[in-house]
């Protein structure tokens, strides 16, 4: 049995070789390994032949199958064999102990004998069962690693594929955003559009005047000197006022043309987002009567009575007065449609009437301006009032508004100007817009 | 000869009394005016015997000028018929049809040229 140590030797030597073979350092331990292993026969054989003791035979070889084990173990490269290393340990002690014991009493050993044959070859053994376990180890570990590169390879593949459609998606998203501001810009346009023939019938009554007071002021004045030739003094000076009077309407209709001009540039210029304080009265006047009169250049049967009941006391307000304007101009709009479509519809005695009112409200925190757009239109029906302020939502027919008119009020009213809109409407009877905004 | 002119624009007053100085001096015409369609035809009640020739314009707030022509052409049917002759800024072919179907005399473009109106009603 004393063999064992010796055969432990030599397969670990081999083993470790096998094992270097494929490894940077296996030059450096090639030789040494060699030498252990081929020196452990050569010695077995040696001591076979000069020692006659098994026992010393066996001592010796558990002695120094621990030499090597110290030495390996000492150094670093064999670090990762540890586990093989340690599992020689058993049968060193195992043959120290044997070899000893029936060193000093043969009686105890024989006794023993078959114990402590078992003994060795279970510590021999031991080394195979120990290793073949550390491999099973090794190869589960392996197993995992691999698992879990192959996971994080999905994982990376996963991420690269949402990555794409994130920046699709936010490609997408900035199209969105940019057919967005499109749309805005055209709803812009179309209500500019619709201003145009009101602004044109606007300006066209200004102009008569000044052509027509310019005209008649000229033939006033070949009347005047005709009077004063005459020497008619008082005739003339009556004349003159009359002059006066004139240029003061040119002036007066001139300067009403260019506020027309201005007003609607403004419209069309992209908003300067700038607050200043402002009339809620005279941009009410003006859109309503612009709205109007679009809406009348369009469809030559459209009428309407127009009622004003402006409070003359309203305090400025610092607003954007064009996109507050748009916003008045989209709720006048849509009034005179509502009330046009029950008139057509209903027709006979019907009489479309809009309602533009102001008043100032008092508030805990202050006062509220407040402008109210009120129809006797067709009304809003129960199942859409949710509806009507979001985008591109319309009830006209395809072609004819963009659905963008309130939901661009809202934001106007209530994002920026910190305002409300509230609807009261009962279908069939009419329409009332209430816009609320903030005095400071 | 007694004109009522109808337009919702105040400054057509002075403008018409000015441009027809001469003639409302020699007693020749008289102007009365209607700011709106529901205006002329309370005048027309009392009046409609006196006036000779009603000028109105089309665009106006509450009843348009059509709508004022129509009715005046079913309240006071009794001949002579007022004379009535449409002004208007809008001088599309559309507005002139509709306005000549519904019984105008006549149909006038602004901006207004006095002395093409002096000469028409010399045709009166």
């Amino acid at each position: 049995m004393y063999f064992f140590t010796y055969l432990a030797i030599f397969l670990l030597a081999l083993r470790l070789r096998k094992s270097l073979k494929p490894t940077a350092i296996y030059p450096k331990w090639s030789q040494q390994l060699n030498i252990i292993g081929w020196g452990a026969c050569a010695l077995l054989i040696l001591i076979s032949n000069t020692i006659s003791s098994e026992e010393v035979r066996g001592v010796i070889g558990a002695l120094c199958l621990a030499g090597v084990l110290y030495y390996l173990y000492k150094e670093p490269d064999f670090k990762p064999f540890s586990i093989l290393l340690k599992a020689h340990i058993p049968l060193v002690i195992v043959a120290i102990i044997v070899e000893l014991t029936y060193l000093i009493s043969d009686n105890f050993y024989d006794k023993y004998d078959d114990f402590f044959q078992s003994a060795y070859f279970g510590a021999f053994a031991f080394i195979f069962i120990r290793l073949s376990a550390s491999k099973k180890q090794q190869a589960e570990l392996l197993k995992v690693r691999e698992r879990k590169d192959e996971l994080e390879l999905l994982v990376a593949q996963r991420t690269t594929e949402i990555t794409k459609q994130r920046n699709e998606l936010q490609e997408t998203v900035k199209e969105l955003q940019a057919t967005q501001a499109q749309l805005i810009q055209q709803e812009k346009l179309a209500s500019l559009g619709e201003l145009t023939a009101g602004i044109a019938h606007e300006i066209q009554n200004p102009l008569n005047f000044v052509n027509n007071f310019s005209e008649v002021s000229m033939e006033l004045i070949e009347e005047m000197e005709e009077e004063m030739a005459k020497g008619d003094l008082e005739e003339a000076t009556a004349i003159a006022n009359d002059i006066k009077q004139n240029l003061e309407k040119i002036r007066h209709h001139g300067k009403r043309a260019d506020g027309i001009v201005k007003g609607m540039l403004q419209h069309s210029r992209a908003s300067s987002n700038v607050k200043e304080p402002t009339n809620l009265n005279t941009i009410a006047d003006e859109y309503f009567r612009l709205a109007y009169h679009g809406l009348r250049a369009k469809d030559k049967s459209f009428n309407a009575d127009l009622v004003t009941n402006f409070d003359p006391d309203l305090p400025s307000i610092n607003i954007v007065s064009q996109d507050v304007g748009r916003v008045l101009l989209n709720m006048f709009t849509n009034a005179f449609y509502a009330v046009h479509q029950k008139q057509k519809t209903i027709g006979g005695d019907f009489k479309p009437k809009v309602e533009v009112s102001t008043r100032t409200i008092k508030t805990p925190k202050g006062s509220d301006v407040e402008i109210i757009v009120k129809d006797n239109g067709s009304g809003i029906p129960d199942a859409i009032k949710d509806k009507i302020m979001q985008p591109f939502f319309t009830t006209k027919p395809a072609g004819e508004g963009t659905g963008l008119g309130l939901s661009l009020s809202y934001d106007i009213i209530v994002k920026a100007h910190k305002g409300h809109i509230n609807i009261n409407s009962k279908e069939g009877e009419g329409s009332e817009f209430i816009v609320t905004l903030p005095v400071a | 000869m007694k004109i009522l002119v109808v337009d919702d624009e105040e400054d057509v007053q002075p403008l018409f009394l000015q441009r027809f100085r001469k003639e409302i001096k020699s007693h020749e015409v008289e102007f009365d005016f209607a700011q709106s369609g529901e205006e002329a035809l309370n005048y027309l009640k009392d009046k409609h015997s006196e006036v000779v020739l009603i000028l109105s314009d089309i665009n106006m707030p509450g009843m348009s000028g059509i709508e004022l022509l129509t009715h005046i052409r079913e309240d006071f049917p009794t001949p002579p018929p007022p004379v009535v002759m449409m002004i208007t800024a809008y001088g599309d072919e559309e507005n002139y049809k509709q306005a000549m179907d519904k019984g105008a005399d006549d149909f006038l473009t602004k901006p207004l040229d006095f002395n093409l109106l002096k000469e028409k009603l010399k045709t009166l």
